[in-house]
């Protein structure tokens, strides 16, 4: 049966026609494979996520076969591409956290002071052309944040500042701080949203009562967009233990224990990546030793989206 | 969090340490504006600084030798010939793999998905998971299956494309379904209503009208493929040269920011120069391609 053509230039279906079309069509098989066809490649994301978990398990099961679970979490040297190396995943772990950390550290603060003052101060018109031209720090490939901290935060910035003596070329300082400027967008941007959607209701009930524009601020806006705040910061987060290119540039290779910023420090981002480059042989314990940090990358950021979901249902405020 | 209207504010806090503003309070307010700006400010202080930066550094080397030259250990010879032609290839050939599933699969999940089923609900779920995961990981995907493993294709121009296709295709995918969202219902069911079969809606009403927003999403999209460098590395290496352009989607390929990383990596000042021209052209190109995303969305976008 073929249907009735629609559009406003044909004439209308005549009566007989469209009691036809009213009654049960035929089973249409051409329809049921189309629709089939667009469930695979909806489906195609599910397998992406099956793929990335049997490459991640594959190696990682192989590499501890090897090595001992508790060596690997708890030992405090990571050598594992030398001969006789060790498989301590501190000094990495370590490593990234101290660089998100401090990234955080950055970008919390002016994410969020941009966030109030697009939602609160700027003007309409402002606002439309303020939030893109933030928005061009997200679309900077991170490559470029690589070469901006070696090529100037650090030699322009962090040694005039700190004494050339005290702080190498490469350091977990200005890969941090870097990483804070390319997740500030990301705070800034979804906090935005977060306070825009702040019904204006509770805006013009507070400064009906007399307070200031600051006051609303602080104690009637953002603690109202407190959970979509915070979800912010944890998305910026995990971005942040995820980042590789700034911090293979940045920070260094060398795997180091310690808490001091100005050293150079290998995160597991740039483990991966150093791994990868050396080219090892498949199955080898280094080629293994890749998907084992690839899978506690994974685990630390999955981690971080679970507290972000939790912390947004318990921070929830309910506008009816 | 919708935004909602017409309700009552929540008393509970702001009833504390409200008041009529003393002449102390308006200076701190003032202060507090001026302070908030200036995070702003600095955001885009940042962004001044880093173009200057690169500008200052590269425009020594920016000129027609730098993409007619291949990589080259030579600093004063080196260029990005093949890693351009490289960046074509890959973007190209991910275009063409993930608009169609992208397309398709935000037209199964818009209009076709039933929304009470559990694997529907799975899909939704894993693809905003997808979006969070590290790119670094899809790296080791890309290195386990496409690079090595069971396609074993090496560091070629189809390996590359493929780990990224499966990196952006969950911003297509989102981006997609936001056009597709954005028809009206009243379009579905006119065309429901004349007799219109699903499949001829979809074709006829609902993808003519989703054009505009796909193409916007989409070019974004392919945007991040181009500057992303994280799995290249990982499926493609970036410590050899290669020298020669891709002939075909099997041969060896490099692209752009992994040319770049490479160059940043050298001990010698002048491939600094050359990593700095070499990101002026990088993002000449993402600003084209933004610039045609902003174009075709204000020229094509309708409103209902």
């Amino acid at each position: 049966m073929t249907s009735i053509p629609y559009g406003g230039r044909r004439p209308g279906p005549g009566t007989a026609e469209l009691a036809r079309s009213l009654r049960k069509s035929s089973p249409r098989v051409g329809e049921r494979v189309i629709e089939g066809l667009l469930f695979l490649a909806a489906l195609l994301s599910v397998l992406t996520t099956i793929g990335i978990l049997v490459a991640l398990l594959g190696g990682t099961l192989e590499f501890f076969r090897e090595i001992r679970v508790a060596d690997f979490l708890f030992g405090t040297t990571w050598t594992p591409l030398f001969a006789n190396g060790s498989f301590g995943v501190l000094p990495i772990l370590n490593a990234t956290l101290l660089i998100t950390g401090i990234a955080i550290l950055v970008a919390a603060p002016l994410g969020l002071g941009a966030a109030l003052y697009l939602s609160e101060y700027a003007g309409q018109r402002s606002r439309k052309v303020l939030k893109p031209v933030l928005e061009v720090l997200a679309g900077i490939p991170t490559v470029v944040y690589g070469f901006f901290a070696i090529s100037f935060v650090t030699p322009s910035v962090l040694r005039p500042l700190l004494g050339e003596a005290s702080i190498g070329i490469f350091n977990a300082l200005s890969a941090g701080l870097v990483i804070g400027i390319l997740i500030i967008p990301i705070i800034a941007s979804l906090s935005e949203d977060a306070l825009s959607a702040v019904p204006q209701a509770m805006r013009d009930g507070a400064l009906a009562l007399g307070a200031t524009r600051t006051k609303v601020a602080r104690k009637v806006v953002l603690p109202a967009a407190l959970s979509g705040v915070i979800a912010s910061f944890v998305l910026a987060l995990s971005r942040g233990i995820g980042e590789t290119m700034v911090v293979v540039i940045a920070a260094g290779s060398i795997a180091q224990l310690t808490l001091d910023p100005r050293e150079p420090m290998q995160t597991m981002t740039a483990f991966i990546a150093q791994a990868a480059l050396g080219d090892q042989p498949v199955g080898s314990l280094g080629y293994n030793t890749l998907f084992a940090v690839g899978t506690l990358l994974f685990l630390v950021t999955l981690l971080v989206n679970v507290i972000s979901i939790r912390l947004v249902r318990r921070f929830r405020e309910v506008y009816e | 969090m919708t935004a909602q209207t017409g309700l009552q504010p929540d008393v509970r806090a702001p009833s504390k340490g409200l008041g009529r503003a003393s002449s102390a309070e308006r200076v701190t307010g003032k202060l507090f504006e001026v302070l908030l700006f200036a995070c702003l400010g600095f955001g885009l202080l940042v962004l001044v600084v880093l173009l200057s930066d690169v500008i200052r550094d590269g425009l020594p080397r920016f000129n027609l030798d730098l993409v007619r030259n291949m990589p080259s250990t030579r600093p004063l010879r080196a260029g990005i010939q093949s890693a351009m032609m490289g960046t074509i290839w890959v973007i190209v050939t991910v275009a063409a793999i993930t608009l169609p599933l992208g397309i398709a699969a935000a037209v199964y999940l818009e209009e076709y998905a039933d929304k009470t089923r559990w694997y529907n609900r799975l899909i939704e779920l894993n693809i905003q998971n997808l979006a969070a995961v590290p790119s670094v990981v899809y790296g080791i995907l890309g290195l386990a299956f496409f690079a090595r493993g069971p396609l074993d294709l090496g560091g070629s121009v189809l390996t590359i494309a493929l780990t990224l296709s499966l990196l952006v295709l969950p911003i297509v995918i989102i981006s997609c379904r936001e056009a597709i969202r954005a028809i009206p219902t009243s379009i579905r069911e006119g065309s429901l209503a004349l007799g219109a079969t699903r499949l001829q809606t979809v074709r006829r009403q609902i993808l003519p009208n989703a054009i505009p927003g796909t193409a916007t999403g989409s070019i974004l999209a392919l945007s991040r493929a181009i500057g992303e460098a994280a799995p290249v590395l990982l499926v493609a290496g970036g410590l050899i040269f290669i020298t020669s352009n891709p002939s075909d989607l099997l041969s060896q390929a490099t692209v752009l920011p992994i040319q770049i990383f490479n160059y940043v990596g050298r001990p010698q000042d002048e491939f600094r120069t050359v990593a700095a021209a070499a990101i002026m052209i990088l993002l000449l190109i993402l600003l084209l391609m933004n610039a045609a995303a902003i174009l075709i969305r204000n020229k094509y976008q309708r409103k209902w």
